[in-house]
């Protein structure tokens, strides 16, 4: 038990403080970065509830496929970060307050009080040939199958959404036609010119 | 396991995928087959919710899905102003060339996301309705990708719609936490057994409140709806103001009177202080604006104050006063956008109060229109108007809240400055300009079966009040 509070912390405070760099840093790729290591962490935490499967689908989903394609769009685009950062300085005692105001509430709601260990009994532990796979597997196209099916139709829209507001066909993009190249024709690109041969001069 | 009660969405979806490949295969001049086709779905998935408005009460797809009297009726009514939202925005969108089936196909996936969340007996099974629609919605507003205008609307309604989710998905978890689950019957019972589980469950409720009085765009949760109501284009204004008002109506039904209905005496008081300043902030800022499309929207919050009162009533009148209100109120909402699409041209937007001068003179059938729905919206009878704010301020007496109906009155009589201000602009002045106005075919008939039916419904409210009241019993 004690070893895996240890444990627990020191995720739990790694996590905060990539969480809190995230939206501090100057960098934006910075900031992609310190995301990925608080997933990391957050995986690490996820494993020590037992939820193997959840935390490697994290690593492999999010950082693996997610972060990895948001650093590439950070990194391409040119973003100027200080007038970004301008009302910054103006706001910052208001939003202080605001999140000083709400972790207070949630503290006292969310604490040890009514989710300690007298109000929520202890999930018993599994042994080790327990796989929440499985039991994910069971559950998902199961008891689970119409939020399942709703989210497949969320993603369908954002692949539609996504092509319908960025795919153009502009006049002024030059694009080679793979067609119109193997078709044409000598007489296309080569004109012959009748001339007469000129005197030699002098 | 049975699937029938979820033919509607099951039909949508199919269509709507049908649509969108059969769209692929399209060419331009061909497009209005896809206008077509999502016209017709819409019409039979009415059809088929409206037959499905006498069954008995069933919870299938291990209680995530519901299919009731109440979510038979919002859904036919979800379709029928989708209908006529398409109706409004074919000759607006052909003549700014974004004619697309993409429209259709997210106004559609859209739809299924409201229907969703009508049916929806599990939390999850809200959040996601929610974002199907939101999501689709925020795609809409974008469409017109040359105008920074709605790029920039978009860019508000996304960011701020995400965390108005992201509260929403705060209060579900905490619910789920307190309660152990996400089944709305279950958390029901469970809130209604003695415990100690008092204070989270007020803290869960704050933040589901403050989900949904985003999403109706209720004081002081309000900044975006004026934004993207005059950043959109018009037929996505005129989309997202009606339909999505009775899916969140549905929604305040499901999370607060089926799932939190024994925390009454807290959600009430919540309401209470969201409808007063949505009536105030409402019709106090929509005086100042010279956009017809903001002053709309102003005149969206303060409807919503109202469409508020009926449900903190907390009684069944209450309820169906609210209902009858919401689906009233989309019904008013695409006529009066629908009437600046009426009147923009390509290269123009008539979105000035300016640009309604003189409206008579130049058609004297639509301003008679236009001047049914304004006298509507501001509660004159004997247009709908006037019913449904009558039907909430006597659910409201009946409770004993009087001080509240008579806030209600006091700044509904203010806000009726607004509509008459635009009476007097068609009535009384000058056109300012003398460009006449060419009205596609189906524009003129959704334009006049639209104001006839505020003004048919204002004078036999009965029927629909009745409807209202027997799928709530």
């Amino acid at each position: 038990m004690g070893f895996e509070r240890f444990v627990f912390y020191v995720f739990a405070v790694i996590l905060v403080y990539a969480a809190a760099r995230v939206i501090t840093v100057r960098n934006p790729v910075h900031a992609v970065l310190h995301l990925v290591l608080a997933f990391f962490t957050c995986a690490g935490l996820w494993l020590l509830l037992e939820a193997e499967f959840l935390a490697i689908t994290l690593v492999l989903v999010y950082v693996g496929a997610v972060m990895v394609l948001f650093l590439f769009v950070v990194m391409m685009l040119d973003i100027n970060v200080s007038p970004l950062r301008e009302g910054f300085v103006k706001y910052l005692p208001m939003g202080f307050v605001v999140a000083l105001l709400i972790f207070a509430e949630m503290f006292m709601v969310l604490g040890v009080k009514n989710f300690g260990a007298q109000a929520v009994a202890i999930p018993e532990r599994h042994g080790a040939d327990y796989s929440n796979t499985r039991e994910i597997g069971n559950v998902l196209y199961t008891d689970y199958v119409y939020p399942f099916e709703i989210a497949s139709v969320i993603l369908l829209v954002a692949i539609i959404a996504a092509i319908a507001l960025t795919m153009r066909r502009r006049p002024d993009t030059r694009s080679q036609d793979p067609v119109a190249q193997v078709a044409v024709r000598r007489e296309d690109r080569v004109r012959l010119v009748k001339m007469k041969t000129e005197e030699k001069s002098g | 396991m049975t699937f029938a009660p979820l033919a509607t969405e099951i039909f949508l979806l199919s269509m709507a995928c049908i649509i969108l490949i059969v769209d692929v295969f399209l060419r331009d001049e061909r497009r209005v087959l896809s206008y077509a086709l999502a016209q017709l779905t819409l019409l039979a998935g009415a059809l088929i919710s409206w037959s499905m408005l006498g069954n008995e009460t069933q919870v299938v797809l291990h209680g995530t899905f519901v299919s009731d009297p109440m979510a038979a009726l919002l859904k036919t009514s979800i379709l029928l102003v989708t209908v006529g939202v398409f109706m409004y925005s074919r000759s607006y969108l052909v003549e700014r060339d974004i004619f697309r089936g993409e429209f259709y196909v997210l106004g559609l996936f859209a739809v299924l996301g409201m229907l969703v969340l009508v049916s929806a007996h599990s939390l999850l099974t809200i959040y996601l309705g929610l974002e199907l629609l939101s999501l689709s919605l925020y795609a809409l507003v974008a469409f017109q990708r040359d105008s920074a205008a709605a790029s920039e609307a978009a860019m508000k309604y996304f960011v701020l719609g995400a965390l108005a989710s992201g509260m929403l998905l705060y209060g579900i978890s905490m619910l789920y936490g307190a309660t152990g689950s996400l089944d709305i019957g279950e958390v029901a019972e469970a809130i209604a057994l003695p415990g100690e589980q008092g204070i989270i469950l007020v803290f869960a409720l704050c933040f589901i409140v403050v989900g949904l009085a985003f999403k109706f765009g209720a004081v002081p949760f309000h900044m975006w709806v004026p934004d993207v109501y005059h950043g959109a284009p018009t037929p996505v204004t005129l989309f997202i103001g009606s339909a999505p008002k009775i899916a969140a109506f549905a929604m305040a039904m499901r999370l607060l009177t089926e799932a939190l209905g024994g925390l009454y005496g807290s959600w009430q008081d919540m309401l209470t202080i969201l409808a007063v300043l949505s009536l105030v902030i409402g019709n106090v800022i929509a005086i100042a604006q010279t956009n017809i499309k903001r002053m709309l929207a102003y005149s969206t919050i303060a409807h919503v104050g109202f469409l508020l009162l009926g449900l903190l009533a907390g009684t069944t009148e209450g309820f169906s006063a609210s209902m009858f209100y919401a689906i009233t109120y989309a019904l008013m909402a695409i006529g009066g956008f629908g009437m600046v699409i009426l009147l923009s041209r390509a290269g123009f937007e008539a979105d000035r109060l300016d640009d309604f001068k003189g409206l008579n003179d130049r058609s004297p059938w639509f301003a008679f229109m236009m001047l049914i729905l304004m006298l509507s919206m501001a509660g004159v009878p004997p247009t709908v108007g006037f019913y449904a704010k009558l039907a909430v301020l006597q659910a409201v007496i009946h409770v004993d809240m009087v001080w509240l109906a008579v806030v209600a009155v006091f700044f509904s009589i203010i806000g009726a400055f607004y509509y008459i201000r635009i009476v007097k602009l068609m009535y009384f002045d000058a056109p300012e300009g003398d460009a006449p106005l060419a009205v596609s075919p189906d524009m003129q008939i959704a334009m006049s079966l639209n104001g006839l039916a505020v003004l048919t419904l204002g004078i036999f409210p009965g029927g629909l009040m009745a409807v209202c009241n027997a799928v709530l019993s």
